[in-house]
């Protein structure tokens, strides 16, 4: 029962981006198309899983005081591994993301969940955070990722869904998608959705 | 010096960090409740860029760059590779020793920012302002133009937000969206605006 709390719970329940206020930098900035989109994610869940990993193997030997700088090191290894390996087997892609993957270092989310959840618990517990959070992440992402590149651009991956006027078709792109602002009202709707589904999300007013 | 204003004006306007390239967007929402606490934040990053930015670049300038290390005798070597992880280390070396000054001397700042002052580390607006110099091949002096400019361009845009967030309190937000989501769509707003900076030459 820990296993799938600890995967699933942060697809809604517990969700990054829209509750715990973490990683929305990139949230933004990748989404116009679907597939940086998926490349985004997949990067992101393994770094976040297996620095949570590792940061939680020698959290016993950590000193407190310059904790921050070891989580850093281990999370930009990884980044750099991500980052080798995309511009070797992805150029492309890796070229038109430019610095947001070496950004996944300083995403909040990897950071936050070594230092609030892998510094405290076993190794496997840690791993599986990681993912979940990775998962609940690339959730949003895809999310306003798909309405992005649909209303924006009228496809879906690079396939035409709704073809557009220009080509002789009948649907009118809608400009204000491709920007990147549109990335925020889709995000603050998708926690609209989420907090009416859980009430217990909704914030007092003061 | 023409050029170091037109590096500054640019920093703070025309490519605003926080609301052009959306950088630093966590601490940017979850701090900005209220005007004084995102005045301290907007401080002490306009401080941390202030320092970092020029560090990085001496940084690269002497050890990374392809070439940068023949006064040691490797002309050939490249060690670009290894950028991303010396940057966070001075960024997370430098946060840290901020942290415990604030401790020591304005323990009322740093029991406000509480989490965040760590979370600076990973504020990318930190990491993306040392990025975008290496990109852009600033000298030394235009990092430094470049790291106060960014930085008060961020502080700035905290500031604003706080500054509607306070007056947000007072409407009435459909209950769903109170907090988080209108923070969001308020963002949403202010980078519109920011657009029309766009494309102004000095």
């Amino acid at each position: 029962m820990k296993v799938k709390e600890l995967l699933f719970d942060p697809i809604l329940k517990n969700n990054p981006i829209a509750l715990q206020i973490l990683g929305v930098c990139s949230a933004l900035a990748v989404t116009v198309r679907l597939d940086q989109v998926l490349i985004m994610c997949l990067a992101l869940t393994f770094v976040c899983a297996l620095s949570s990993f590792f940061v939680s193997v020698i959290r016993n030997h950590i000193p407190s005081s310059i904790r921050i700088i070891v989580q850093m090191t281990i999370i930009a290894s990884m980044v750099i591994l991500v980052n080798e390996f995309l511009k070797a087997y992805a150029y492309d892609v890796s070229k038109s993301m430019a610095v947001y993957v070496g950004l996944i270092i300083t995403n909040c989310i990897v950071m936050g969940r070594t230092e609030g959840f892998a510094m405290k618990n076993s190794p496997f517990a840690s791993l599986l955070d990681g993912i979940g959070n990775g998962i609940g992440y690339s959730f949003v992402l895809i999310v306003v990722g798909i309405f992005r590149e649909l209303l924006g651009s009228g496809k879906l991956l690079g396939y035409t869904i709704l073809p557009l006027v220009r080509d002789g078709g009948w649907y009118p792109s809608n400009g204000l998608m491709i920007l990147p602002p549109s990335a925020f009202f889709i995000i603050g709707l998708i926690i609209w959705v989420i907090r009416t589904y859980y009430p217990d999300q909704m914030e007092e007013s003061n | 010096m023409e050029n170091y204003i037109n590096i500054f004006v640019k920093a703070v306007f025309i490519e605003n960090l926080a609301l052009t390239f959306f950088l630093g967007m966590c601490t940017f929402l979850a701090v900005s409740k209220k005007v004084s606490t995102a005045i301290g934040l907007g401080i002490a990053v306009i401080a941390v860029q202030t320092i970092t930015i020029p560090a990085n670049n001496l940084i690269y300038t002497y050890f990374l760059k392809p070439g940068a290390l023949a006064w040691a005798g490797y002309p050939d070597l490249d060690l670009s590779f290894l950028g991303l992880i010396c940057y966070i280390g001075v960024i997370a070396a430098i946060v840290q020793i901020l942290e415990m000054f604030l401790d020591k001397y304005v323990p009322a700042l740093y029991n406000t920012l509480g989490i965040f002052l760590p979370l600076i580390t990973v504020n990318c607006a930190i990491l993306g302002g040392s990025l975008f110099m290496v990109e852009r091949g600033y000298d030394f002096a235009e990092s430094v133009t470049y790291g106060l400019g960014s930085g008060f361009g961020w502080a700035l845009a905290i500031m604003a937000l706080a500054g509607i967030r306070e007056k947000l309190s007072y409407s009435d937000v459909p209950k769903g969206l109170r907090g988080l989501g209108i923070t969001f769509i308020t963002v949403g707003l202010m980078a519109i605006v920011f657009m029309c900076f766009g494309g102004i030459q000095l």
